[in-house]
């Protein structure tokens, strides 16, 4: 019998591809990932992907409802708003705003709070029993509550609203993060490291990270889905995204006049929205899933 | 027990300092002179502004002006919405009530809901009632709160005609504020219509509360299934078991009370999500509560308003914190104190 390898090399995946191979058998949680990376695609691409420019109307296409509907025209595909708007394209323009601001959100406060909370992993004594009530306190007020407050304090508008929603979330991320790094800290394999010399830094980066990342991953589309609902819920009640904008939120407000007469410019937002957060809650808990499993097996 | 409380209690001194630090910092980042922004005195004259002036002892320095306020605020007074001319502290007493109604009748139906669901899901675990239980709070979790408001409305107020979609009760009814809950002063009145206006009242606040309990309820269910689950691999499960329990006794006296304990302690928690979901119901339900005025005075600049507002609401959320802390601690000996040889 021949034998390709005369030594068997024994492969350990990282902690992070483990996780991954995991995840990948589960079908559910592949589902929610390609919506995921679909709406990722649709977010960056949106002005070359749109058929029409979301601000600008054709005033001879009044509240057109969508092409299935019998008066409906096939050359707006999901109807029009009662400035004759294209309400696909606004939708298109709108993951942009909605989704890709919450995916940027959650990125900057993931990178602030994962600083702040290992840095403060590392001290002990006062100053971290100070930040562990501090901590207590932010987290015990809701996200969106903190959100309006911000945005009180800032003014109404869509850069105003991401900067609350950062604020807001990196309590969580730092409280996360501190947590993680002090419980992977007690483990043998950082004493080793720390045994060989190692300053808390390297230890950090190079025997720690690796190890949490994966639950970091699942505290950041946790984070997500309240940024998405956060941004969405600030636009609808105008304090978020301004008017000619198309954020989902603001324009199922803009829709709420026309309700009864055009149910799809309410409709169709409020889809769209929860079709983003089911998407980023099925890729959570497919995370979550697959670091249950990693730990049992 | 007692050092439990001594603890607590020192949170909560904690907390109300910096709950008041941040509210006291908001004078001076909201645009505008910190004096009328803490008062609320726009039209005030010269001489005026000089009393009040004094009165906050501005000329002292940043920490003597901080305790200053907390005098005042001790004392109640929260200074007057710059929109209205009003008085804060009587306007919230009157509209906070009204939050606190909906907030936990809201509350009610989320718990009798979810953890019930919650149990059947984990005793039937793996299966196909699990798995529908869980895809659909999956999808009660993701649901924007102001949309499902909207489509409740359409179907249940518009479309069926069966309830009301706006306000706490019809005006037809005249009920005297007294301690503002609606329920209790209808109870208190002695209107000859009373029960017609109690069922009005109970149509009321059926859609509102119903969709605020949504995404909570979801949460409670997750809670329930996952301490159930919990419970039922424990060993005293095992025993009880073994013994030849039937699987009712079993669940009913033994696993049931221990999953509840864990659920009780998640309630605080699940409180201040659910009155900030109240906040917008109430926007779209036009219910006359302290979420609605909050959100009107940030559309209307009323700095003093949206200051004492969310000092209020906040310290409302926290208290309701500390208690559900305290009613988890008598029923749950083990979280009282140091745990000895664990």
């Amino acid at each position: 019998m021949a034998r390709d390898k005369i030594y068997t090399e024994e492969v350990f995946p990282s902690p992070f591809m483990q996780l991954w191979q995991i995840f990948r058998k589960t079908p559910v949680a592949m589902v929610g990932f390609n919506c995921f990376i679909f709406l990722v695609i649709l977010a960056v691409f949106a002005p070359i992907l749109a058929p029409y420019s979301p601000v600008e109307g054709q005033l001879d296409m009044l509240l057109l409802p969508p092409s299935w509907h019998t008066d409906g025209n096939v050359s707006f595909l999901l109807g029009t708003d009662e400035l004759g708007r294209d309400m696909l394209s606004r939708l298109m323009y709108g993951t942009s705003l909605t989704f890709g601001l919450s995916f940027v959100v959650v990125i900057i406060s993931l990178v602030i709070g994962v600083i702040i909370g290992s840095l403060s992993a590392l001290t002990s004594g006062l100053k971290s029993s100070f930040l562990n009530h501090f901590l207590d306190v932010i987290l015990s007020i809701p996200s969106l509550l903190l959100a309006i407050i911000i945005v009180a304090i800032l003014g109404p508008g869509i850069s105003n609203t991401v900067w609350a929603v950062v604020i807001v979330l990196i309590p969580q991320f730092i409280h996360i993060t501190r947590y993680a790094v002090k419980e992977e800290s007690r483990k043998d394999y950082v004493l080793a490291s720390r045994l060989d010399g190692a300053s808390p830094f390297r230890v950090l980066y190079y025997s720690i990270f690796p190890n949490i990342v994966d639950r970091i991953m699942g505290q950041a589309t946790l984070a997500q889905s309240a940024a998405i609902l956060d941004i969405a819920t600030l636009g609808f009640l105008g304090l978020g995204a301004q008017i000619p904008l198309p954020e989902w939120g603001a324009t199922l407000a803009n829709g709420l006049d026309l309700f009864y007469i055009a149910p799809w410019t309410v409709y169709l937002p409020g889809l769209a929205i929860l079709f983003a957060v089911v998407a980023t809650n099925l890729v959570g808990e497919g995370i979550r899933h697959a670091l249950k499993l990693r730990k049992d097996r | 027990m007692l050092i439990f409380t001594i603890r607590r209690l020192n949170l909560f001194i904690f907390t109300m300092l910096v709950l008041t630090l941040i509210s006291f910092s908001l004078s001076f980042l909201f645009p505008g002179d910190a004096i009328i922004n803490i008062t609320g005195a726009i039209n005030a004259t010269p001489g005026q502004l000089k009393i009040l002036q004094q009165s906050y002892q501005t000329e002292s320095n940043i920490f003597w002006q901080y305790i200053v306020y907390l005098q005042h605020i001790i004392h109640g007074e929260l200074g007057i919405s710059m929109s209205s001319q009003s008085d804060i502290a009587t306007e919230v007493l009157n509209l906070l009530p009204a939050t606190i109604e909906l907030s936990l009748v809201a509350l009610l139906f989320a718990m009798f809901i979810g953890i019930p669901l919650g149990f059947i899901a984990a005793i039937k675990h793996n299966k196909t009632a699990d798995n529908l239980i869980s895809s659909v709070s999956m999808i009660g979790y993701s649901i924007p709160v102001f949309w499902l408001g909207l489509l409740a409305i359409l179907m249940f107020s518009i479309n069926l005609g069966w309830l009301p979609s706006a306000g706490q009760i019809s005006l037809l009814f005249e009920i005297n504020h007294v301690t503002g809950i609606q329920f209790i002063d209808i109870l208190l009145s002695d209107s000859p219509y009373k029960w017609q206006a109690f069922s009005d009242a109970t149509s009321h606040i059926i859609l509102p509360a119903c969709v605020i309990a949504v995404a909570p309820a979801t949460i409670f269910i997750r809670l329930a299934r996952t301490s159930m689950i919990e419970v039922l691999e424990t060993s005293y499960i095992r025993a009880a078991n073994a013994k030849g329990l039937t699987f009712q006794q079993i669940i009913f006296r033994h696993a049931i009370r221990n999953a509840l304990i864990k659920i009780i302690r998640h309630v605080g928690l699940q409180f201040a999500n659910l009155v900030t979901i109240a906040m917008v119901t109430e926007v779209i339900f036009s219910w006359p509560g302290i979420g609605r005025w909050l959100i009107e005075s940030i559309y209307q600049r009323d700095y003093t308003a949206i200051q004492s507002g969310l000092l209020v609401l906040s310290c409302f959320i926290f208290m309701i914190h500390i208690l559900t802390d305290f009613i988890y601690a008598a029923l749950n000996p083990l979280a009282r104190g140091i745990k000895h040889g664990a």
